[in-house]
């Protein structure tokens, strides 16, 4: 049940064209968002929750008339909970590229008058990053008290920590990673061609067939779903179990639960999810890897970092395993930055940073109690001061 | 014996301004007594989540990891001093992590329960493992698996190639500088690698 009550998503149009990484812009876009909590009169109480694969801006509380619609972190984010809305100003933001109502590949291209459909530009987790800041130039915060996010949500904290350093005091990055191994890019894959090659696809413009390739969404979703559970979770919920008592000694009908659980999470997926989305989104996963620029060397790439940081893993994720998170933890060890890190003994695999573990939620409680005290303190924080040479990313300075 | 006073005795090893890291920091109170009263800073390495809970609730940063895998996550000589306090004792593989101890540290800090303390000898005198204030364990469920004495901690510092900068017991929150292997409950040693 959420506690944070009805909410209500927002939007914000921007005119000036968004510079992609790739050399492509994007032209006039629109954000959607939802805020939570009040903003403090020294503006010092903001908090980023960014969004993983198929979440949204939508992070808690419910629409009204809408009774099952919680946020996607409502048991972390709302009054009293570990991120709590009565002391943070909590934003969340749908990326562009995403089919949640910001700027995305079913809206229309303004070059052509048609959906963008697979015309849309390949976006970045550092494109996102930037659409971002500019949401926060216009909510008139300067620097925000911490960003969070999980999985392809952590890349993005950590993207904010290397792009914009001096605008984030705190960087928590749950189950993540600093790059994709190859077993992950290759799980991307597998669920890429089942979109591309289902024969709704249409080279990405089945928007103008007036149709959706459902097929291939349920099969990317199912292989992910895959990925997102443990082994351990898998036996102890589904184990070997028949549907119908006995084998039916069919080779298309279903025989294990497992087989029903996927295909209606699969189901529900292709329902809701958009194609062209999918696509965008596990590129950006593939891409994400600040260390490449620097030869990489993931030491070099949190050089100039200057908040402090919190990692969080968990034991039973293989999708994003704890030696991923501690190969972060070295990095910002090698340069002097604050870090904690806390591996959770849990036994849902990747899907864990959504589930509300007792001892992972106390630490984040815990963590957010400490960044309340110093957004509360008089005076202000403490300033974040980027290590010497630092200069600020040029992306920041039209605040 | 008391726990707060033997951190206090073994902080003052500690020069001011330090980089530290505390191996086994159990709930930080350490860290945050170096902080606030030498100006450190540093983490601690905890595999215990309520200890890490507890650091997290100090504002002192801890990282969880089991040391018995070691310490591949810190590089040589990247701390101005490695504290290992009471932990040696829990450890399967308590000369290599001295010797990481050495490798990560450029000043080794450790803290034991000394065996050969006279209440001990006396126990074992009488045919019995002792139970004590600084071994609080029965034979068959005590966490210290690696149970030694002030003076075979000097025999393995040499084996291990440290330079010991000072040592000296803790008995009833007292530093114990003669005959310490008899007179004291607690062995604490500080060294650095031999060039």
């Amino acid at each position: 049940m959420s506690s944070l009550g009805h909410v209500t998503p927002q939007s914000r149009h921007f005119a000036e064209p968004l510079p992609l990484r790739s050399g492509a812009q994007l032209a006039d876009y629109t954000l959607v968002y939802e805020t939570y909590g009040t903003l403090n009169a020294a503006r010092s109480n903001a908090v980023l929750v960014c969004h993983a694969l198929n979440a949204s801006h939508h992070v808690a509380g419910t629409y009204e008339g809408q009774p099952r619609s919680e946020g996607w972190w409502d048991n972390l984010v709302g009054p009293g909970k570990p991120l709590d809305t009565r002391r943070f100003f909590v934003i969340g933001v749908n990326n562009p590229g995403s089919c949640f109502g910001s700027t995305g590949p079913m809206h229309l291209d303004p070059a052509t008058a048609k959906p963008y459909g697979a015309r849309f530009p390949v976006m970045t987790v550092e494109d996102w990053v930037d659409a971002q800041a500019r949401l926060l130039d216009a909510l008139g915060i300067e620097q925000l008290a911490a960003v969070i996010g999980g999985s392809l949500g952590g890349m993005q904290a950590l993207a904010w920590a290397l792009r914009h350093p001096r605008r984030l005091r705190h960087c928590i990055a749950v189950a993540t990673a600093p790059n994709l191994s190859a077993q992950n890019i290759a799980f991307n894959e597998v669920a890429r061609r089942a979109i591309v090659t289902d024969p709704d696809f249409h080279g990405g413009h089945y928007y103008e067939h007036g149709v959706v390739p459902k097929r291939g969404l349920r099969v990317a979703r199912m292989i992910g779903h895959i990925t997102y559970l443990s082994d351990d979770v898998m036996a102890s919920k589904f184990g070997r179990m028949v549907r119908n008592g006995d084998y039916a000694y069919s080779t298309q009908d279903v025989e294990f639960e497992i087989e029903s659980y996927l295909r209606h999470q699969g189901d529900k997926f292709s329902e809701y999810f958009d194609a062209n989305t999918y696509l965008l989104i596990t590129r950006a996963l593939d891409y994400f890897d600040p260390a490449r620029e620097h030869g990489g060397d993931l030491t070099a790439a949190f050089a100039h970092a200057a908040c402090e940081f919190q990692l969080v893993s968990f034991t039973t994720d293989w999708r994003f395993s704890p030696a991923r998170s501690r190969e972060i933890v070295k990095a910002l060890l090698d340069n002097r930055h604050r870090v904690s890190y806390a591996e959770i003994d849990a036994p849902h695999g990747h899907d864990a940073f959504l589930l509300d573990d007792a001892r992972y939620h106390a630490l984040l409680r815990a963590r957010f109690e400490r960044i309340a005290h110093e957004a509360d303190a008089p005076g202000g924080p403490p300033p974040r001061t980027a290590p010497e040479g630092t200069q600020r990313a040029p992306e920041a300075a039209n605040v | 014996m008391s726990e707060r006073k033997d951190m206090e005795l073994i902080a003052e090893l500690v020069p001011p301004g330090s980089r530290v890291l505390d191996l086994g920091c159990g709930n930080g109170e350490l860290l945050a007594l170096l902080r606030d009263r030498r100006r450190c800073s540093g983490y601690g390495v905890e595999i215990a989540d309520d200890n890490i809970l507890a650091c997290a609730k100090r504002g002192v940063d801890a990282i969880q990891l089991n040391l018995e895998e070691g310490l591949a996550m810190f590089e040589d000589q990247s701390f101005d001093v490695v504290l290992q306090l009471d932990t040696m004792q829990h450890l399967r593989n308590t000369e290599r992590m001295l010797r990481e101890t050495a490798r990560v540290g450029r000043i080794g800090i450790v803290s034991f329960p000394n065996f050969a303390h006279w209440p001990n000898r006396l126990r074992i005198a009488t045919g019995r493992m002792p139970v004590t204030k600084a071994l609080p364990y029965e034979w068959y469920d005590t966490p210290n698996i690696r149970v030694g004495t002030y003076t075979d901690f000097e025999v393995l510092a040499r084996k291990d190639g440290l330079r010991v900068l000072d040592s000296f017991g803790i008995q009833d929150g007292r530093i114990v500088r003669r005959f310490p292997n008899l007179r004291a409950s607690v062995g604490v040693f500080k060294f650095e690698r031999s060039a």
